[in-house]
């Protein structure tokens, strides 16, 4: 075989004009969210004291913590998690496993897809017009409400994908096998995708735990402790928005503090979702 | 078409001019065969030529599929395993299969096995371990399996998986076992072990297995079906069809000048 040099050089300076980009638009992406991180860090950190999670918000020129808001957003975040979980899988299962035939499950995709990228604020806007103007005040129901209604579209996407990348040969062996379609499901496919769905499940909780639009206008804020679901409550990004708004220095750092809280722990859970996948993928 | 057929003695399926379609396309035409009870059959034939196809009609695999459908007799104890009567699950209970590739369930080897006797049989804790057992001594696996009988299926090696999914449908007592090309991703000393394994099987089972290998076919099977674009060329007795095929076209793929 003859190379031809000019054509190969030309290879290589193609290749190695392709790979810069490449790199300098990764480096500029990686940039902006190590700037954000180091903030958040710089601020947050010295802000982040055993108070933050003892004590309940304070009025401005007070010593206090995040308590009360800490635990509304876990309340209200398992809440919508729990609302929202079972009908996303019921309704992803529905669409990879029985979706081959009708006009439903193409429609459901598209109004799922549709809510998927909806604004969040149009939801706390739906179920405030739906859920807190029936019962005339802001609660915490309302906030897991409208915090559901954000998780469905996520679980039934990744439930669906999960349980198409599940090979049809194994759907076909436990079907030669005699098995009815509900215990191939339960028993085969389901458990074959259980990593990829419970992955899902974990993107969800981090797209949730940092969402304050949709909680603005449903659980609303609460400056004292509360566990009761039916009355307003305080919640980590609602006090974030209107702490960090203030001209307090205490509030604004303890909105620092409360940035940083959530932020770290969005992260995790995005590489436990991560670790967690990567595991299941070397098992299959 | 005309075919070269030979009257295959004890046939366990009659078929009677089975044609299959996959949407408009018409995979299968007008296939008349036998198979003879407790032998082993081989299909072969070039990629495309419908014995795969044919081979998943016998317990209805295709209707998983809304655009696939069959048409014809195909005859087993006296029904028409076509007949839209018939019960798929008891269906699939006499007849099993094991496909090309792998197919270990996501749990235990234990449970792997146990999943399809399950479905058809209530059995004590005891009589079912004695049945995990026997099926996995069947599919001569228990040496290399017995004790991690908990561990997942999944972690086995290749061969073994292959051995485990034919513990596995042979756990529920077919009557014939649908083989679709079982060796194709192992390598060559697990398909030693596979086929020694088809050979002492067809003592209790019917056998039919798709296989890309003349040689293998050659090697395991008492009839041999030539097909090729969906017709059915020439059956025979393996030994005849390798040495003495009556068609041209046989002749031709089997000794490579074609396909």
């Amino acid at each position: 075989m003859r190379i031809l040099p000019s054509l190969y050089t030309r290879r290589r300076i193609t290749n190695a004009v392709g790979l810069s980009i490449s790199v300098l638009a990764m480096l500029f992406g990686l940039f902006w969210l190590c700037w954000i991180l180091l903030t958040l860090l710089v601020h947050g950190l010295p802000s982040l004291t055993p108070a933050v999670f003892t004590q309940m918000t304070p009025p401005p020129g007070n010593a206090g913590g995040l308590l009360n808001a800490i635990a509304g957003s876990v309340l209200m975040t398992v809440f919508g998690i729990l609302i929202g979980t079972p009908i996303g899988i019921l309704a992803g299962t529905y669409l990879a496993e029985f979706g081959q035939r009708g006009w439903m499950a193409p429609v459901t995709r598209f109004i799922n897809d549709v809510l998927l990228s909806a604004p969040s604020i149009v939801i706390g806007l739906f179920v405030y017009e739906v859920y807190v103007i029936r019962v005339k005040h802001f609660s915490g129901w309302a906030g897991a409400f409208a915090l559901a209604i954000l998780v469905i579209p996520v679980v039934i996407r990744t439930t669906e994908n999960m349980l198409k990348l599940v090979p049809s040969t194994l759907r076909e062996a436990a079907a030669a096998l005699g098995a009815p379609q509900w215990k191939v499901i339960n028993f085969i496919t389901l458990r074959a995708a259980r990593a990829g769905i419970i992955t899902g499940v974990l993107l969800a909780v981090a797209r949730i735990s940092g969402e304050t639009a949709p909680l603005l206008f449903t659980a609303l804020n609460n400056q004292f402790w509360s566990k009761d679901l039916n009355q307003p409550m305080a919640n980590l990004p609602v006090v974030i928005f209107q702490f960090a708004m203030s001209p307090y220095d205490d509030w604004q750092n303890l909105a620092w503090a409360g940035a940083l809280l959530i932020t770290a722990s969005v992260l995790t859970l995005n590489i436990v979702a991560r670790v967690l996948f990567r595991q299941s993928a070397t098992t299959h | 078409m005309n075919m070269d057929i030979e009257v295959v003695v004890n046939p366990k399926i009659v078929i009677k001019d089975l044609n299959f379609y996959y949407g408009k396309f018409r995979a299968l035409k007008d296939i008349n065969l036998s198979i003879a009870e407790k032998m082993v059959t081989a299909f072969i034939g070039p990629s495309g030529c419908g014995k795969s196809t044919l081979l998943r009609t016998f317990n209805r695999m295709y209707q998983l599929y809304p655009k696939q459908k069959a048409t014809g007799e195909i005859m087993l104890d006296g029904a028409n395993i076509l007949d839209s009567k018939q019960d798929l699950n008891m269906l699939r209970a006499k007849i099993g299969m094991v496909f090309q590739k792998p197919t270990p369930f996501p749990m235990s080897i234990y449970d792997n096995i146990a999943f399809g006797v399950k479905l058809y049989e209530n059995l004590s804790r005891h009589d079912m371990e004695v049945r995990v057992e026997w099926a996995l001594r069947k599919a001569a696996l228990w040496t290399e399996v017995k004790d991690k009988l908990k561990q997942s299926g999944t972690g086995l090696s290749g061969g073994q998986q292959q051995r485990l999914c034919i513990a596995r449908a042979i756990a529920v007592k077919p009557e014939i076992l649908l083989l679709d090309e079982p060796t194709s991703a192992l390598d060559p000393i697990s398909t030693a072990h596979i086929e020694k394994l088809v050979d002492e099987l067809k003592e209790d089972f019917t056998i039919v297995i798709v296989t890309h290998n003349m040689q293998q076919a050659a090697r395991i099977s008492d009839y041999t079906a030539y097909m090729y674009m969906g017709d059915l060329i020439e059956l025979g007795e393996t030994s005849n069809v390798f040495t003495n095929p009556k068609r041209k076209e046989t002749e031709d793929y089997i000794t490579g000048r074609f396909g």
